[in-house]
């Protein structure tokens, strides 16, 4: 937040001159509390990343390696040479603008620089000037520009306010997509040394100890164990999950975020509810324990080193297919990226469900099947007791995640079930959802807290909607299936939106399961009592 | 200055044009020569482009999904903006190049306020852009029967589509008022729409204007200095069959204006693989709109995979394992 | 010619004129987008301050009507809805809440151009539009204030949470610890909660 600066007279006639400059000729300032801090060496140094060293944001100097220039452009050389989405995505820009006013964080700023096509001319400009003819000799021109500290710093900046939601290639002409520019920017970025303490952290845990938050095995099987005390006094049933069996049918493996922190943790308590009335033959894993991928916030090879994990650990101990729990940019990676990066996956079986003998045949070569997918097979075959009324408290909306609609596309699965497990269910606005559904704001890796106004405005345009629903049905509850949301959104609706709290689709199906030999249930998932029932106790 | 520079460079190329033939008598070079370097830079620049994009692997299966997934058999899938085959990707591919089905998105009416309906006005992005493109079309079809013998039917045909309000003489074609509205409009869009004029850089001004100019000069020649049709069509067969001639009544009076319109086509023909217009090629090749999604049924290979460092199993066990034994975790050694 | 009468006939207007006064505060990039983007869901920025300019302008009529002061019920919901916005963007304390002190300057702006200029409204009536404004002011202030405070408040949490997990790993939260108060915000569950709390 600025200074208090302005004097009496200032109050109305507010002192503001708007940059008249070309954007390549206003000079990024880097803004409190619109970035994250930066990594610890440390973290860095664990996962064997290059040139490591001090540096603050705030910072004048940066501490760039000597060679840095060489480094960005050998760099782009490399990645233009393995992507012909970046090469494609270079070079086809027609600038029409229809993606100007589709991202979240240009609607919430208006910060001309967060229109993706702008964002991507950021680096566009750069790639003009070294590997273009026209950039070489016609420069400015041509739209080219020189690469300079300051332009490694807004590259840095921006591209930092993007949270990959591929929002905004669903309305360009020719699919550019601006999260394959982002990742390919914070691969540059990555090569200096620049990465993020929220990020760096997390994938220093995760490659060491198997998941983001660092939770070592015996926690993780201790943090389970304080769900199935609640699950216990909710439902009276005791329940005994594995971890790390050998033999099991099937590896469950779902974002250490649903282990840590409500409202997270209520899904988690759904899945072993689920698991447990299923009678399901399945296992965690403490090695193989988060499903999220920060390192695909970092490169391609981050991303691949961690996610090997899986796979390793399905082979290890024998299992016959992989079961994911409900998370967003984990189901990107899984879905468009775990088969080429680990398979052939033959080592395992083709997923057939083990209560409704359906053949998942969408996951047939990569062998890992969505959670939601699970679930929504087994009520349409109805194999589960449900009672809705038990959800009656809520009015509730989902929120698509950017990832399960744009790079996967499920979007009915988790409808259908809400629409099972609940009464009350009103969608958001026809713009604001499925391939057009709004990011939460603090995706890839931006769900720190010093950047909290930076995930504010990204949150405004999905916090909006969520008021209109709010105060057209009543909404009271905003379901997901993705762990940074439940996260994430729980901040931004509390500001945007309060009195709407956030949750898994999984803790809505917990609510409404009812499970053999449970007593009379007289608290919901979050042990607060549910409203009609109470008065039996 | 991102405007006045392109329009001062595509006047410069008119005025060398007029200057060179009227005055240089540079008929051979203007109406011949440059003609044949431009088509095959044209034809070189294209298919170098293309190759270099093809070059550069798609290491990932990356489509941006628009629909329902292929997923269980009663969820109804919705087959072309989320194609699980090969057809729903044709299907995808071919609604997007003839019908901009992307821009089409734009297109909302909103409530607002509870009863007014107000329509978001980029409609009018993709109404121009689909005039531009299928007028561009059509004019270049046309344009086919200066190259070929007898005119065939076809083109004949849309000729006689083309010019059916039947006014004028030459009959008015309807083409050349649509492309040039909807240059009109792509121009007036771009300076007028403060994001758009932000974002925009000379190299977008440039090929309208480039374009502009040779529709004008190809409309001014045709319904105002009447130019020798006759004249034209001896002309291109020569160009066509090597056998380059320059008639006589193309050589003096307005024939300028031909020199010009096929100086400015030749321009345009040069510059095109050297920029945005690429995105012609580009489309069929985008990787987020050209690709099955079907990643988790059919493994996809990237050519460029290699063998990376990870943490093992069995180094993780090394560093947890006491705590998982006292946990009652099983370990592989005890 | 009341004020009121005034206001309401010339209030399309002189929203208008105050929308762009609060659009001057934003680079001209940005304040194309939030002008012309006619849209609650594409431009969310925008139409709240628009419909919460609107709304502000009929409280103050209602208020100057009935003589009976603002009716804070009505009036909080739109400044929150402004004031929200600005408290998260980049401005200073006094140019978030600034905009409403400039309707003044935009009202005697109208007063000054219509025909009998300010000589037409009795000098209570001006005087008790400005107390109404002043007011508004100072009840934005408020808002901004617990907008900043709840922004704190989620920065503080999600810290805590963090250092909660952290400290309890490593085994330095006790028993005893647990029932510190600072920390039963962010206990694992609602049940250990309710559980210190017994």
């Amino acid at each position: 937040m600025a200074k208090f600066t302005a004097k009496p007279k200032d109050l109305i006639n507010i002192d503001y001159t708007p940059p008249k400059t070309e954007w390549m000729d206003t000079p990024t300032e880097i803004r409190e509390h619109m970035f994250c801090h930066a990594t610890k060496a440390k973290d860095l140094e664990t996962v064997e990343f290059p040139n490591i060293h001090e540096w603050r944001p705030q910072d004048e100097d940066w501490n760039l390696p000597a060679n840095w220039e060489q480094i960005v452009l050998q760099g782009m050389q490399d990645l233009l040479k393995k992507y012909r989405s970046f090469q494609l995505f270079m070079d086809i820009c027609v600038r029409c603008g229809a993606c100007a006013d589709k991202c979240h964080f240009f609607i919430g700023s208006g910060d001309p620089k967060n229109m993706p096509v702008l964002r991507a001319e950021l680096l566009r400009s750069v790639y003009r000037g070294n590997f273009t003819l026209a950039g070489k000799i016609l420069k400015k021109i041509a739209g080219a520009r020189e690469l300079t500290p300051s332009v490694i710093k807004e590259w840095w900046y921006y591209f930092y306010q993007c949270t990959e939601c591929r929002r905004c290639s669903v309305f360009c002409p020719y699919g550019i997509d601006t999260a394959e520019i982002t990742m390919m920017a914070r691969e540059l970025l990555n090569l200096l040394g620049l990465q993020l303490g929220w990020i760096g952290g997390p994938v220093a845990n995760c490659y060491m100890k198997g998941n983001h938050l660092g939770l070592e095995p015996h926690t993780i099987k201790s943090s389970v164990e304080f769900f199935l005390d609640d699950i216990k006094e909710i439902t009276g049933i005791t329940i005994e999950p594995t971890f790390n069996r050998k033999g099991a049918e099937i590896l469950f493996v779902t974002p250490s975020g649903d282990l840590f922190a409500n409202p997270g943790t209520y899904t988690a308590m759904g899945y072993l509810m689920l698991f447990h009335e299923l009678g399901l033959d399945y296992t965690w894993s403490t090695y193989a324990s988060e499903g999220g991928n920060f390192g695909f916030f970092t490169s391609n090879e981050m991303a691949k080193r961690l996610n090997s994990k899986i796979y390793a650990e399905a082979k290890r101990l024998g299992v016959k297919w992989i079961l994911g729990g409900e998370c967003g940019h984990m189901w990107r990676v899984i879905h468009q990226y775990m088969d080429t990066w680990q398979g052939p996956a033959d080592f395992l079986q083709e997923p057939v469900s083990p209560i409704t003998g359906t053949k998942f045949e969408n996951a047939k070569a990569t062998k890992m099947v969505h959670i939601a997918e699970f679930t929504a097979d087994l009520i349409k075959h109805n194999k589960l007791k449900l009672d809705k009324s038990r959800n009656d408290h809520l009015v509730v909306t989902y929120h698509d995640s950017c990832n399960t609609s744009r790079g996967m596309g499920m979007l009915e699965e988790p409808r259908y079930i809400i629409n099972n497990v609940c009464n009350h269910f009103h969608e958001m606005p026809e713009d604001t959802i499925k391939e057009k559904t709004f990011c939460c704001g603090s995706g890839t890796g931006l769900n720190a807290s010093e950047n909290m106004e930076l995930r504010m405005r990204g949150g405004l345009p999905r916090a909006n909607a969520v008021k209109y629903v709010k105060e057209k049905h009543g909404v009271n509850m905003l379901a997901n299936v993705c762990a940074i949301d439940r996260a994430t959104l729980s901040a931004s609706v509390d500001y945007w939106v309060p009195g709407t709290a956030v949750c898994g689709t999984h803790e809505l199906v917990a609510n409404a399961l009812v499970m053999k030999g449970e007593k009379e249930r007289t608290l919901d998932i979050r042990l607060e009592p549910l409203p009609g029932k109470e008065a039996s106790e | 200055m991102k405007m006045l520079l392109p329009f001062v460079a595509v006047m410069a190329l008119a005025a060398a044009a007029l200057m060179a033939v009227n005055v240089a008598n540079l008929h051979f070079l203007f109406g011949v020569i440059i003609p044949y370097i431009a088509f095959a830079v044209f034809v070189g620049g294209f298919v170098y482009r293309i190759v270099k994009w093809a070059s550069s692997p798609v290491p990932f299966r990356i489509p941006t999904t628009c629909g329902q997934e292929f997923s269980l058999p009663w969820v109804k899938q919705n087959k072309i903006e989320n194609p699980s085959t090969a057809a729903g990707v044709i299907i995808r591919m071919a609604l997007e190049i003839f019908l901009f089905r992307s821009l089409f998105r734009n297109i909302k009416a909103e409530l607002r306020d509870g009863q007014k309906i107000v329509y978001g006005s980029d409609k009018w992005l993709w109404l121009a852009g689909l005039a531009f493109h299928w007028t561009f079309l059509v004019i270049l079809v046309r344009h086919l029967r200066f190259f070929v013998g007898d005119v065939p039917m076809c083109i004949a045909a849309l000729e006689h589509l083309d010019g059916f309000l039947q006014i004028g003489v030459p009959m008015l074609y309807i083409t050349d008022g649509v492309i040039l509205a909807a240059i009109g409009y792509l121009f007036i869009r771009r300076v007028l729409l403060p994001q758009i004029r932000y974002i925009s850089l000379p190299a977008d001004y440039f090929p309208l204007f480039l374009i502009a100019a040779v529709v004008i000069s190809g409309i001014l020649m045709r319904y105002i200095t009447k130019v020798d049709v006759v004249g034209v069509k001896n002309f291109t067969m020569g160009l066509v069959t090597f056998n380059p001639v320059i008639p006589a009544t193309l050589m003096q009076g307005n024939g300028a204006f031909f020199f010009l319109h096929v100086f400015l086509i030749s321009a345009l023909f040069a510059y095109f693989p050297f920029s945005k217009l690429m995105h012609m090629g580009g489309v069929f090749m985008s990787p987020t709109r050209n690709m099955i999604n079907n990643s988790r049924m059919v493994r996809h290979v990237n050519p460029w995979n290699y063998p990376v460092h990870v943490h093992t199993y069995e180094e993780y066990e090394n560093d947890f394992r006491a705590k998982m034994k006292d946990a009652g975790i099983p370990v592989e050694k005890e | 010619m009341k004020l009121y009468e005034f206001l309401s006939e010339n209030k399309t207007a002189i929203v208008s004129a105050w929308f762009n006064e609060i659009l001057a505060s934003y680079p001209s990039d940005t304040s194309n987008f939030l002008k012309n983007k006619k849209d609650r869901f594409a431009n969310p920025v925008g139409q709240t301050i628009l419909d919460g300019m609107e709304g502000l302008i009929s409280q103050i009529i209602a208020a100057l009507k009935n003589r009976e002061g603002l009716d804070n019920g009505r009036t909080d919901p739109l400044l929150d809805g402004i004031v929200r916005i600005r408290a998260i963007q980049e401005f200073t304390p006094s140019e978030a809440v600034g905009f409403i002190l400039g309707l003044k300057q935009v009202v005697s702006g109208h007063i000054n151009n219509s025909s009998n200029g300010a000589s037409e409204f009795s000098g209570n009536e001006l005087i008790e539009m400005g107390s109404i404004i002043d007011t508004l002011s100072l009840r934005a202030f408020d808002i901004y204030m617990s907008c900043r405070e709840k922004i704190y408040e989620l920065k503080a949490n999600e810290a805590k949470k963090l250092t909660f997990r952290l400290l309890q790993q490593a085994n330095l939260i006790n028993e005893s610890r647990m029932s510190d108060p600072c920390f039963l915000n962010f206990k694992n569950t609602d049940k250990e909660r309710k559980e210190v709390l017994k």
